[in-house]
């Protein structure tokens, strides 16, 4: 459903991403993993159509895509410049159902519904800076989640809270997003996390990031904070994504997770 | 511990200038600074003498305060809608701002009060020239404010909102103008207070009615204290304004404060 041809941005001088190729299919997990500078939110920007990339072409479902597209919902890295500090939990959900024409009392009853999947039905009336990092990011998962795109782009969306957080939050992007069907594509810098959530990971390397690797997860589902992690596969499979994202040549492994690099 | 001390401290410090003002009139015995106690009886007596049905206030009080609070309000009012229209306009539309700067610069400068003889060729004397002092005068913090407050609003409620398509109304009614509330409301502040003051002047030249004329007539008759008791009520009046303010703006931006306090 999502395709990237060709995509470079240059800021100047300096080049961000290089031709990056990509594509997701409908309701796949996609994560980028990259180290830092490696062009990850530039590539996210551009999708989101916060930038203009310089090159390539981003298309959506077949086509080109200027702007920011419609049905496409961004959980930002940072929260607190994301919620609006003015509007209760259920206001900031309910906010882009505006566009969606619906009244408000269905909009509330939306914005609701999407504030108790993520566990958050007590606090709707609570204002960002009254809850913590963790619960404010459960209320942009919450948006995304009322305003039901097709695609879901996360920039670093974890990156901002503790890790025990970190892992709840995971374990609820991946509940409730199966749940949804939803096509997401989560750009980390954390190679653990990248496996841990992803049906397949995307390796870019340093700037200008390019794609390096692009490996299919296969792990048994429910995934699983602690057995999922201690699986062999998911080990190898870290260790895989680490030396990619280090810039070292690739194993060729033997154990049924093929590396394809390009 | 030391807010009891700085609460002690602003009790005690009103008693003990009026008494010191007090006794320091008594012993000089000048016509021109007459005893507190004395600007208080003839305040009292011109204002707060009138019926409980009228909250004591005096026929005379009404008469005096009612068209000066009535230009007040209507000059501040109108110059922080133009204010904030046109402060919304500069912050927003790219180049406006440069473009017109010299000519903003230009009129910000003039003093407002010297402007009284154009605006009396311009609109008729009386309630509509005080007016034109007014919002002339009083326009510009929040102008200024709301330029700065709209440009600062922060790059990421802005992405949010592209990112969710919001409407250009709603891009502003509910990101950029609740963000940029803070500015306009400190713009809004000092408007008030300039706007008591040039509420006087505009009635100190050319106006047979309100508090700046009344202050005029006292002084004319050699009322010494009458004069002091119209200070006094001046003073009264932006302290109780900016009282009446700060709550406002407490409701309108509980939000804003918060947020600080638990960052």
């Amino acid at each position: 459903m999502l395709e990237l041809v060709d995509l470079s941005h240059t800021y100047g001088s300096y080049r961000a991403i290089d031709r990056v190729n990509l594509k997701v299919a409908q309701g796949e997990v996609v994560c980028i993993v990259g180290p830092s500078g490696c062009g990850k939110s530039t590539l996210l920007r551009s999708i989101a159509g916060l930038i203009k990339p310089t090159g390539g072409t981003v298309l959506l479902d077949g086509k080109p895509v200027a702007g920011s597209p419609e049905n496409l919902a961004v959980v930002f890295q940072d929260y607190s410049r994301s919620l609006y500090p003015w509007m209760s939990a259920l206001a900031n959900v309910g906010l882009p159902l505006r566009r969606r024409g619906l009244d408000k009392k269905r909009r509330d009853a939306a914005a609701m519904a999407a504030l108790e999947q993520v566990g958050l039905a007590g606090a709707a009336a609570k204002y960002p800076w009254e809850m913590s990092g963790g619960m404010q990011q459960r209320v942009s998962i919450a948006r995304a989640l009322a305003y039901q795109p097709k695609l879901l782009l996360m920039d670093e969306p974890f990156g901002s809270v503790d890790a025990q957080t970190r892992e709840e939050l995971e374990d609820l992007t991946l509940r409730v997003c199966a749940h949804h069907g939803m096509t997401i594509l989560l750009i980390t810098h954390d190679v653990d996390e990248s496996v841990y959530v992803g049906d397949r990971v995307v390796v870019l390397s340093k700037a200008p990031g390019t794609v390096v690797g692009d490996l299919p997860v296969q792990l048994p589902g429910p995934r699983d904070q602690i057995h999922t992690r201690e699986l062999e596969a998911f080990v190898r499979l870290r260790a895989e994504v680490g030396r990619l994202v280090r810039g070292m040549t690739p194993h060729r492994n033997t154990h049924g997770f093929g590396v394809e690099t390009r | 511990m030391r807010r009891a001390t700085s609460g002690v401290l602003r009790f005690w410090i009103v008693p003990v200038t009026l008494v010191l003002w007090e006794l320091l009139t008594r012993v000089t015995e000048s016509p021109y600074f007459p005893p507190p106690s004395r600007i208080a009886t003839q305040f009292y007596d011109m204002w707060l003498s009138g019926p409980a049905s009228q909250l004591l206030l005096t026929e005379s009080a009404l008469d005096t305060f009612g068209p000066s609070l009535g230009r007040l309000l209507a000059g501040w009012t109108i110059a922080g809608v133009l204010g904030i229209a046109l402060g919304v306009a500069l912050g927003r539309i790219r180049g406006l701002a440069e473009y017109t700067d010299p000519v903003l610069q230009f009129l910000r400068a003039l003093p407002p009060p010297l402007l009284v003889p154009i605006f009396f060729v311009l609109f008729k004397i009386g309630t509509p020239t005080q007016l034109a002092v007014i919002v002339f005068g009083v326009i510009w913090p929040v102008l200024v404010n709301t330029t700065d407050g709209v440009r600062a609003v922060d790059k990421g409620f802005l992405e949010t909102a592209r990112v969710f398509q919001f409407s250009r109304y709603d891009i502003l009614r509910r990101v950029i103008l609740p963000s940029a509330m803070p500015k306009i409301f400190a713009g809004l502040r000092l408007s008030l207070s300039l706007a008591l003051i040039l509420m006087v002047v505009s009635e100190l030249v050319g106006s047979n009615s309100g508090i700046g004329y009344s202050l005029l007539y006292a002084q004319q008759s050699y009322d010494y204290t009458g004069v002091w008791a119209h200070i006094v009520l001046l003073g009264v009046l932006g302290l109780l304004f900016n009282a009446l303010f700060l709550v406002a703006e407490g409701r309108v931006l509980s939000w804003h404060a918060n947020a600080r306090r638990n960052v």
